[in-house]
């Protein structure tokens, strides 16, 4: 038992790390901009210039500078220090969000394709109608039942982003199921369970790094969309989105509050787009 | 002729008929709208707290707690006090007479509030996908399948445009078109000109999704057999890539502007937001902070329903398009 349970964790860990070792440039590069906002995450103190709540009214709203690399905003404090404040919570919301969102679809994903039959087909029912919904809309729907919070908006976008990943990985365990060892494990006579487990879930699962990956970066994006409108974190946070929210008002006099918060979060979403690109890329055997 | 057939063979040769697959497919349908009916309603009854003192708080802008007679005089005014099967067929019968409940704030029906907003969102939308749609066939056309910087830039500034945040690029073309070199107006309000920064903030996105695939598809059609034929008849490089590469790259275009409703929908919300342009985004975004629940759940109504209709016009063009797939 614990043998497969070994098995199935290890293998797709060994194959990410023989990918690893070898990678192109702008990978390379990703991977220097997530270590950074990590390392921001992690430790603001080390890459804060200023404190990030001390009010300075006599320079505010100053555009970028020397002093105020990224400006500063409507109370003088410095827009660097805050985006490098607001890492942390901004983090912690897209891998939560992406973390909850994944659990739902792969619940959702497996049963409907392992299950077959009617089950099969009342589960895919049930997430077609919330595919049917857009995303945000459906992020609304949660933050306007249980009203605006940082929890609140994890679970928006967790539910949000789910029914798409729910149709993938269904359709990705129905073409694992259908292939060539499968059929052979199946005629050598091995229980149904122990095919799931050792040949269906470790094969259907394993474009799931990439996707994640792209996952993350794509639910800050959403969560950070949540709180532009006001329905997120709430603006004293220095959360990106939060800050977006902040900007909102000033973006005729001061475009950096609007647009460099908006850049952090490009700059990571992209970035996790392109290595998650390039590990899809690698799994598949491309190159 | 006389042919001896069991019910199941019957069925099965029947199944083939246009007029059943249609019929099957709006059957299909109406279920999806039923069942986003049905949660529309779930959502609005698992509202913690009570939902008569929510919609007293919304009215008077108030916080505190509503003595029982006015919480049991709006209990008996929306029916609350009624069991939720009643509720529920209340609810849906409701529906099929176009009404969506009323709105806890305004006090108004559902159905009238996003009926007044939803043409000018709907007008974006169209505008975004045209627009989306001509960024990505122009540039494919020009630049993919080539093994050229251009072609290496094209691709990345698609998947920049994929991935960049909506609202972001929306508040770029803003602050630069508008503020600083003030080409367009700040608030366009309604008028054509407001029109065109709204939709190309909201077709960048789109182009960049759809540029990717139709780059994909171009690229594969270009090593097929046909295209070396034409080749070889002295076609020029250009009248290849027009008249037989872009038609085999187009198909998975239909499928993709059907897919296009959701990602259309959710940029134009906020998209409306950045601009404070007149339409759903503003309406909605009210509703869900002051936890207008019933225009929350009537836009997921609604919503499902274009996604429905967009769904059978996208298989009936394409049944039209290419006869030969297979409709099951």
């Amino acid at each position: 038992m614990s043998m497969f349970a070994e098995a199935t964790v290890s293998r797709p860990l060994k194959e990410v790390l023989a990918i690893v070792r070898h990678f192109p440039f702008r990978v390379a590069a990703c991977l220097i901009i997530i270590g950074l906002f990590a390392l921001a995450a992690l430790a603001p103190k080390v890459l804060q210039t200023h404190d990030p709540l001390a009010i300075d009214l006599r320079s505010s709203l100053q555009s970028p500078s020397f002093d105020h690399w990224f400006g500063t905003d409507q109370l003088g404090r410095d827009l660097y220090s805050r985006v490098v404040e607001g890492a942390g919570q901004s983090l912690a919301i897209g891998l939560g969000a992406t973390a909850l969102s994944m659990s739902i679809a792969i619940v959702f994903g497996v049963a409907a394709a392992l299950s077959g039959g009617v089950c099969d087909s009342v589960l895919s029912r049930i997430v077609d109608v919330l595919f049917a919904i857009p995303t945000l809309l459906l992020a609304l729907v949660v933050v306007s039942v249980f009203g605006p919070s940082v929890l609140t908006e994890v679970i928006a976008v967790g539910i949000g982003t789910a029914p798409g990943y729910a149709r993938m990985i269904r359709g990705q365990m129905l073409a694992v199921k259908e292939t060539g060892y499968v059929e052979a494990a199946k005629v050598l006579g091995h229980p149904f369970s122990r095919i799931v487990r050792r040949h269906i879930l470790p094969n259907a699962m394993n474009p799931l790094t990439a996707m994640m990956t792209i996952g993350v970066g794509q639910a800050i994006i959403w969560a950070s969309g949540l709180a532009f409108l006001g329905l997120g974190v709430a603006p004293p946070a220095a959360e990106w989105g939060a800050l977006l929210n902040a900007g909102r008002n000033y973006v005729i006099y001061a475009w950096w509050l609007e647009i460099i918060p908006g850049l952090a979060v490009t700059a990571f979403a992209l970035s996790l787009t392109i290595i998650g690109r390039h590990l899809q890329d690698r799994l598949e055997g491309k190159k | 002729m006389t042919l001896i057939l069991t019910t199941n063979d019957a069925m099965k040769i029947a199944a083939h008929h246009s007029i059943v697959w249609f019929a099957r497919r709006i059957l299909s349908g109406l279920v999806v709208v039923w069942a986003a009916a049905t949660f529309a309603f779930v959502i609005q009854c698992v509202l913690p707290g009570d939902r008569a003192q929510i919609i007293i708080n919304v009215t008077s802008g108030n916080v505190g707690l509503a003595s029982s007679a006015e919480l049991a005089a709006i209990n008996a005014k929306y029916g609350f006090d009624q069991p939720l099967a009643i509720q529920y067929g209340k609810y849906i019968s409701g529906i099929l007479h176009g009404d969506l409940g009323e709105s806890y704030q305004q006090h108004r029906p559902v159905a009238g509030i996003i009926a007044e907003q939803i043409g000018p969102t709907i007008g974006l939308a169209v505008t975004a996908l045209l627009f989306a749609w001509i960024i990505a066939i122009l540039t494919t056309l020009f630049i993919a399948g080539r093994d050229n910087i251009w072609a290496k830039l094209l691709n990345d500034t698609q998947v920049f445009f994929a991935t960049a945040p909506p609202y972001w690029l929306a508040t770029i073309l803003l602050v630069v078109f508008a503020v600083k070199l003030r080409i367009f107006p700040v608030i366009g309000g309604s008028s054509p000109v407001g029109l065109i920064l709204p939709t190309v903030a909201l077709a960048l996105e789109l182009s960049g999704f759809f540029g990717q695939v139709v780059q994909n598809e171009f690229t594969r059609v270009l090593e097929q057999p046909f295209v070396t034929s034409a080749r070889a008849r002295g076609m020029s490089e250009f009248g290849v890539r027009l008249r037989h590469v872009l038609r085999h790259a187009a198909l998975p275009g239909i499928t993709l502007s059907g897919w296009a409703l959701g990602k259309l929908l959710s940029g134009a919300i906020l998209i409306e937001v950045v601009f404070a342009r007149q339409g759903l985004g503003g309406v909605l975004v009210a509703a869900t902070s002051s936890r207008d629940v019933p225009i929350v759940s009537g836009a997921v109504l609604i919503s499902a329903g274009l996604f429905v209709l967009v769904s059978l016009i996208v298989d009936l063009t394409y049944r039209v398009v290419d006869p030969r797939i297979n409709l099951t």
